[in-house]
């Protein structure tokens, strides 16, 4: 029985290192080729591991689309959205967890039927002629001010406000806190790592927009980092993957390290705000 | 009255950026839907219902529609699939298992671009690698992203695969919110681990299925515009063409407006029926936890 036990923990442990291997092997086969020289790139059959420390290919990338900016836009997005989504979902969220008052019902179904209602994507064509009327194509109004609300947050702060005892609340009503301060002072900090999961999440996906971007900036100088990824490809008419795939690592990386650094706050946000992308 | 005004308030901010930036351009569209726009883009027609009447009547949004189907059904059953084996591996309790888990999660973080690129280069002819692999397997080595329907499994790839992370995190929370108990007594009846699973597991993980399915065929119809984009750019001859791509073609590359808001207005009626079902039957998965 003990025997048969440790032969299935051995299977099993070599099917999990197998599966991870495979899983994984996309990104280590973009690191050996983010490492090769032009030369190599197209040596016949393709080799894994390269021969020299290529590290140019990582300034090339940066050069000839601008990344560094790229970067740094997709960086300003991510974070104001991340403020953003954070700030005003943590108010609305105690609104409907804390307080009872005319229409909350109602409220609640008016921001629940946007969570299927991906305007960035499904209502495009409208959206972006607001940024028009607004004047702000090409702005970082346009990337960020549209996402700075949400439902999913709002739900994920309701849900973990109310499973805060209520005595806290009397206590602070008897202490004459008013309900700001009780906001501010008790319930925030007892959510720490809720909020910190959610803001984790929020983070990801703003960094990981694609259409909207794409629609909504039309120069090199306002870009985001994932819309480098497709000028990268085009720019690199010869397919030098050294090049594309050292842009691709770079940009993934942000919220590659993001995600190994806050794993615990990140599956906990994941798996209750069941927010994806 | 201060007091009565407060929860009010507090919902400002967030109800001003929905009416502005979701409310508002979901009138819009249903609007432009029936009006067409002047070459010049500076007048409207109303046009009725002849918006709709050409997209229903077009080859192109039809195979486009079709391209849609098929790519999220095999994406979205191949995904969970592939995910609930893995979430059922990740669940053993042997050494190690936290950096596997951590390992296979990793996905999550990259992005549906990122995806395309990656994908885009191990399929490539000469340095790919998956070509290289298929030259020595199957003695055949297909022009991945120019053919059909091989472009399209390409897609459905690099979107499973990036599915993954986030499918298996929820998968393996389901697992683990089983009792063991039910496991334990089923094993002194006689059940063997095929049953076990095909009785106990699949069952109670159902909700959290019914959850998965919905987010996965939400996220595949739409954010796998970006590996599309990276990858194939809709082509070979528009069979990568999925409803969002040829949405934006029809609202950016053709700027025909009209008709772009006619699909929009499918694209929205599409999720209304989605979140019907939603609510209908996923109740319970929506405050899972």
């Amino acid at each position: 029985m003990k025997k048969n036990k440790m032969i299935r923990t051995i299977l099993i442990e070599a099917l999990l290192i197998f599966v991870t291997i495979i899983i994984l092997l996309p990104l280590f086969l973009a690191v050996t080729m983010s490492l090769k020289k032009p030369s190599e790139v197209f040596v016949y059959p393709p080799t894994i591991f390269p021969n020299s420390f290529y590290i140019q290919n990582y300034i090339n990338a940066f050069n000839s689309i601008n990344l560094g900016r790229l970067m740094l836009n997709s960086l300003i997005m991510s974070v104001v959205i991340m403020i953003g989504k954070t700030i005003f979902g943590i108010l609305s969220g105690y609104a409907f967890s804390n307080f009872r008052f005319k229409g909350s019902s109602l409220l609640f179904a008016l921001l629940f039927v946007t969570l299927f209602m991906p305007a960035e994507l499904i209502m495009i064509v409208p959206l972006f002629q607001i940024m028009q009327s607004l004047h702000w194509v090409n702005t970082y109004w346009a990337l960020t001010v549209p996402f700075l609300a949400s439902a999913t947050t709002t739900f994920l702060m309701r849900q973990h406000f109310m499973t805060i005892p209520k005595e806290l609340e009397d206590a602070a009503k008897i202490d004459g806190a008013g309900p700001m301060r009780f906001l501010l002072e008790i319930l925030i900090p007892l959510s720490k790592s809720t909020i910190g999961g959610v803001a984790v999440i929020n983070f990801v996906y703003a960094w990981n927009l694609y259409l909207w971007p794409l629609v909504v900036t039309n120069s090199n100088e306002m870009a985001t980092a994932q819309i480098g990824l497709k000028m990268l490809t085009n720019v690199e008419s010869t397919s030098n993957w050294g090049v594309i795939m050292a842009g691709t690592l770079m940009v993934l990386a942000p919220t590659l390290i993001l995600f190994f650094a806050v794993q615990k706050l990140f599956v906990r946000g994941i798996v209750t705000t069941g927010l994806k992308e | 009255m201060a007091k009565k005004i407060f929860p009010y308030l507090l919902l400002v901010p967030t109800f001003i950026i929905i009416a502005i930036f979701i409310y508002y351009p979901a009138f819009q569209t249903f609007k432009l839907s029936f009006y067409r726009m002047s070459p010049f883009g500076n007048r409207l027609f109303f046009v009725g219902f002849q918006n709709f009447w050409s997209l229903f009547t077009s080859g192109q949004y039809i195979q486009s529609a079709l391209t849609t189907l098929i790519f999220v059904t095999v994406t979205v059953i191949g995904g969970l699939i592939i995910s609930l084996l893995l979430a059922l591996l990740l669940n053993e309790r042997v050494p190690g298992i936290g950096v596997f888990r951590t390992l296979i999660f990793a996905p999550y973080a990259i992005s549906p671009a990122v995806a395309g690129t990656l994908w885009a280069f191990l399929l490539s002819p000469v340095a790919g690698y998956v070509s290289y692999l298929f030259l020595i397997l199957f003695k055949a080595q297909p022009q991945w992203l120019t053919t059909y329907p091989l472009a399209l499994i390409a897609i459905m790839i690099a979107t499973i695969w990036k599915n993954l992370g986030f499918n298996v995190i929820f998968f393996l929370a389901g697992l683990q919110s089983i009792p063991q108990s039910y496991y334990e007594a089923a094993t002194i009846d006689g059940a063997n681990s095929v049953h076990r699973l095909l009785r106990i597991t699949i069952p109670l993980l159902s909700p959290i299925t019914f959850y998965l399915i919905v987010m996965n065929v939400t996220f595949t119809a739409f954010s796998a515009f970006a590996t599309i984009d990276v990858m194939t750019q809709g082509g070979p001859a528009n069979t990568t063409s999925t409803l969002i791509y040829k949405l934006y073609q029809d609202g950016f590359v053709n700027f025909n407006t009209g008709f772009a808001s006619a699909e929009s207005v499918v694209l929205i009626l599409i999720m209304a029926v989605f979140t019907y079902l939603y609510f209908k039957f996923g109740q319970k998965a929506v405050f899972y936890q």
